[in-house]
């Protein structure tokens, strides 16, 4: 019997050692959930960011600004500006543009020329002249007194300099305002909020669409040349703007179109009139025919010229303080504008209708520009006392000014970007048993990169490559975020795995445990009577 | 980035627009009536349509509601506010016997000459209202408040119907190889209206009598067979021309799972084999493409042609069957298409005036015209495999390797123990009796 007793001793402990150093490893690597793997120690890096932006800033100073010695402790000299600043007829638009042509400025640079207290090219009032292309132009105040060195007369530049740095790239209130999705409210002012909160959030595409609303065509048959007018004024600053955003125009015209309020006559003025607090109601009932592009889910910008209706004409806005807008026009933040474009001077009481009636497109287009720059996001906050900025040209905006909307646009895409990637990391921890895909992770890894890349190129000053980089981050991370098959969340709850385990499991463990204990309760009495048998 | 305008001024052809209500009194008492809206840009909106793209899709089932009109209309330069459309009210045209809603765009030529492509969208509804739903049982029908047409062909006297007001203009139109009359009001002339500044149009029956003319071109299709592995789909065609015979082209789209065996494919038409002219076949592969079935069948006068071929059902993976509670698998309609001859011959002059409702395909002979249709969509149940069965298999070959294994166990690891036998029953039985006989026990 002892032989059959070792042998039944030694075949249980060897299928239990079996079962637990083979079976148990094997059961849990096949009923695993793929998950690729994330970064994610870099990521929880990224919780912790810290941006730097750092502006490229070129100081000339013009002949008479330095004395001798001072000039020769400036590390690097231009000379051949002085050339186009000699003759003194030159008006200030005309030396702007040869000085841009002196210097090739990079996205996100700024090159300040201080010139003499006494030069005659800035009027007397005037103190700094901000051109249309990334330059300045200084008052300096400091006379140059003998003896003072070069560090003291940069000193006293410092703060009319951070100044115009402020006026031109960033300052606090813009940063604080791209940030406001992942700071605390309170710490912006109210200027900075309105702004913030009137134009779009940043995403890869815009549409934007004109739209001719024609409430009577009984009487009235409009004109318009859109394709024109869009030619002249739209599309210089959207081919300007193309390294922000991809845009994506049409143009429509509704008929019997009417808005949603009652515009009520006004005697005194004769004409009808909408008060500031009717406006918000005009839009709703307009917007359910407006229609968009059903393939695309970017934000839609929309323009609305409207005409009234005989009856109703002229029609005038009066804002808050009762006067008459001298646009006639409103727009609603993130929605778009709407403008009213009287046409009842154009024909008489007896003419015979329908009447074609031409509209001027320069007019309108020059009211929905300025509104497109506003919902864009170049800011409408003045200018410093003292301070002339140069009204932007052809295309619309000023180069500055684009930089401008270049730097809070990135660093709210590096902020959009790192916060879903980590809400996406915390959510992937949380619930162990999504399944991560490998096209997922190698998104998140792509992101990560990039916003990493945006974040060095920030703080190296090159602005165009972190635009760049950042919006690549924020398409990489909402790609992986809104993936459907995170959605699909294919995982069984625990009491379903363990219903499906135990008949299996338990009938196959049971008997190894108990011929365990019988083993182990042997080795006790065996043990014992040992003990006994010395003593 | 693509603008659309309706009033363009580089073009020299102006944008323009259409619309038109036909009217027809059927002899059961029901009115067919149908809309038809044509807008034509002077724009060319794609620069070339190259047909090695052309495209055939099919939804077989859709509940047609007001969310389906609603953007229709939307469509119309006025929309819902002004012209025909106002008449489109969703609580009358849904209840009707029968409602079809369509959009057609594609490039037409303006003149002889072709110079200029431009678009033309046109937008049609046909319905027919029951004379009982909507007539309330009276056989008389008013829809009152541009041009209207209402066909008299049947009723030449006024034996038929009797329609009021009466009107002087009459046309003449070739609507599908007929010649039909129509009488025409036209809305935009203010003597219609008469002193009522609205139109009352009035159509009552008089007589009980009359059949009507059966379409010369026609077809049916369902699904034979029984059980849910094999089945036979049979396509019908109708050729009620009484002494000529034409081609017609059968289109089928049929899904994947499916399996269709074209080795059984059968033409037959009068009990006789009707080998058909042309075939074009490609074969479905599984999630990815259905069946395309093209051919060109020779329809003799005066029969019906029937086409069959035999499918299988196929298994579906379990992530791809709709939910427990649904109607079953829709395989879409089949097209058929055909040149139909005609007994009247058309007037090819384009730049006359036509209703609209005649003008959708012109074609340039004389004595044939252009006529697509539908036939109804099927509804197939596929095998569905009883989903608990994952779990019960589970657990029951989970118990099978629990007792196999629970026996191995045992002949590994029993040992065996030297006891006392213990007599058994009949042994001690055995002893009892022997006890009382007295002799020597066991």
């Amino acid at each position: 019997t002892t032989v059959t007793g070792t042998r039944g001793r030694s075949a249980a402990v060897a299928i239990a050692a079996l079962v637990i150093a083979a079976g148990i490893p094997l059961w849990w690597k096949t009923t695993e959930t793929y998950r690729a793997w994330l970064p994610a120690a870099r990521i929880s890096e990224l919780e912790a960011l810290q941006l730097e932006l750092r502006v490229e800033v070129e100081v000339v100073f013009a002949r008479g600004t330095l004395s001798p010695e001072q000039q020769k402790k400036v590390p690097a000299s231009r000379i051949t500006y002085e050339s186009c600043c000699k003759s003194k007829s030159l008006c200030l638009v005309e030396a702007d543009h040869a000085l841009h042509t002196l210097t090739e400025t990079s996205c996100g640079s700024v090159v300040i020329y201080i010139i003499p207290e006494a030069s005659a090219l800035l009027p007397q009032d005037m103190r700094v002249y901000v051109g249309r292309s990334r330059t300045a132009l200084l008052r300096s105040q400091v006379a140059s007194v003998v003896g003072a060195g070069l560090p003291e007369v940069l000193a006293a530049l410092d703060p009319q300099m951070e100044q115009v740095l402020q006026t031109m790239s960033f300052n606090h209130q813009d940063v604080t305002a791209a940030l406001t999705d992942r700071l605390r409210p309170g710490l912006s002012t109210r200027d900075s909020l309105a702004d913030s909160m009137r134009a779009f959030k940043s995403s890869p595409g815009y549409e934007i669409t004109f739209s001719l609303l024609n409430p009577d065509p009984k009487h009235h048959q409009l004109h318009w040349d859109v394709e024109a007018a869009l030619d002249a004024y739209i599309y210089p600053l959207l081919h300007k703007m193309a390294p922000v955003a991809n845009f994506s125009v049409d143009s429509q015209i509704l008929y019997y179109a009417v808005l949603g309020v009652n515009p009520r006559y006004d005697a005194s003025a004769s004409a009808y009139t909408l008060s500031a607090d009717s406006l918000a109601h005009v839009i709703n009932p307009v917007e359910a025919r407006l229609g968009s592009n059903a393939a695309s889910s970017n934000p839609v910008l929309n323009f609305l010229l409207y005409v009234p209706d005989s009856l109703h004409s002229p029609l005038i806005i009066r804002n808050d303080q009762k006067q008459e807008v001298a646009s006639n026009a409103f727009h609603s933040p993130r929605w778009g504008g709407i403008m009213v474009y009287n046409v009842d001077g154009a024909y008489g009481n007896d003419t015979q209708f329908p009447v074609d009636i031409a509209i001027d497109m320069s007019r309108v287009m020059g009211v929905f520009l300025s509104q497109l720059r506003l919902m864009l996001g170049f800011q409408q906050t003045g200018a410093p006392p003292g301070f002339v900025l140069e009204a932007a040209g052809r295309e619309g905006v000023a180069e500055w000014e684009l930089d401008r909307l270049l730097w809070s646009r990135s660093v709210e895409n590096v902020a959009t970007a790192s916060a879903s990637i980590t809400s996406l990391a915390q959510l992937l921890d949380q619930i162990a048993n999504i399944v991560i895909n490998d096209n997922i992770a190698q998104q998140v890894a792509s992101a990560v990169t990039a916003l990493q890349a945006a974040v060095a190129e920030l703080e190296a000053g090159n602005l165009a490559l972190a635009l760049e980089h950042s919006r690549e981050a924020i398409s990489a991370s909402e790609r992986a975020f809104f993936d459907p098959s995170l959605l699909h969340l294919l995982y069984f709850p625990d009491d379903q795995k363990f219903a499906i385990y135990i008949p299996l499991f338990l009938p196959m463990c049971v008997p190894i445990l108990l011929s365990l204990l019988k083993i182990f309760r042997e080795v006790q009495q065996h043990r014992a009577e040992k003990r006994a048998k010395r003593d | 980035m693509p603008t659309l305008t309706l009033a363009s001024a580089r073009s020299p052809f102006r944008d323009e627009f259409a619309e038109e209500l036909a009217i027809r009194p059927l002899h059961s008492g029901d009115i067919h009536a149908s809309f038809q809206f044509r807008t034509v840009w002077g724009v060319d909106l794609l620069q070339a349509t190259d047909p090695r793209f052309l495209r055939y899709a099919i939804l077989p089932r859709e509940i047609v509601c007001t969310e389906n009109l609603t953007p229709w209309k939307k469509l119309l330069p006025c929309g819902s506010k002004a012209g025909l459309a106002v008449l489109l009210k969703s609580e009358k045209l849904f209840h009707s016997s029968y409602f079809s809603q369509a959009v057609h765009i594609r490039p037409v030529c303006q003149g002889m000459h072709c110079t200029v492509p431009s678009w033309e969208m046109r937008q049609t509804l046909n319905v027919v209202f029951d004379l009982y739903t909507s007539g309330q049982g009276k056989r008389e029908w008013s829809m009152f408040k541009i041009k209207i047409y209402v066909d008299v062909t049947d009723s030449p006297q006024g034996e038929l119907f009797e329609l009021s007001p009466p009107t002087p203009l009459l046309s003449q139109a070739v609507v599908l190889g007929d010649r039909r009359t129509y009488s025409v009001y036209d809305l935009t002339d203010p003597g219609t209206f008469g002193k009522v500044r609205s139109l009352n149009l009035l159509v009552r029956w008089k007589a009980d009598n009359g059949d009507m003319l059966r379409p010369l071109l026609h077809g049916e299709r369902y699904v034979a067979g029984f059980g849910l592995q094999t089945g036979e789909i049979h396509t019908l065609i109708y050729n009620n021309h009484p002494y000529r015979a034409f081609p017609v082209l059968l289109l089928e789209t049929v899904p994947w799972y499916l399996r269709l065996y074209i080795h059984t494919l059968t033409v037959t038409s009068k009990n006789r084999e009707n080998k058909p002219s042309y075939i074009h076949y490609q074969p479905s592969k599984d999630r990815l493409r259905p069946h395309l079935l093209e051919m060109l069948v020779q329809l003799p006068p005066n029969s019906v042609t029937e086409v069959t071929v035999q499918f299988e059902r196929a298994l579906l993976k379990w992530t791809e069957y709709p939910p427990d509670p649904n109607h079953g698998f829709y395989v879409g309609s089949s097209v058929l298409s055909a040149l139909v001859p005609s007994l009247v011959a058309m007037d090819t002059n384009i730049t006359q005036e036509h209703p609209l409702f005649s003008s959708f395909f012109l074609c340039k002979e004389e004595s044939s015209y252009f006529m697509r249709v539908y036939t109804e969509p099927l509804l197939v149940n596929l095998p569905t495999p009883d989903f608990s069965m994952p779990y019960n298999v589970i657990c029951l070959t989970c118990t099978v390797v629990a007792v196999g294994y629970g026996s191995f166990y045992n002949l590994l690891t029993r040992t065996f123990q030297v006891e006392e036998p213990s007599q058994s029953l009949a042994k001690r039985l055995a002893n009892v009796i022997r006890r009382w006989r007295g002799v020597p026990q066991l």
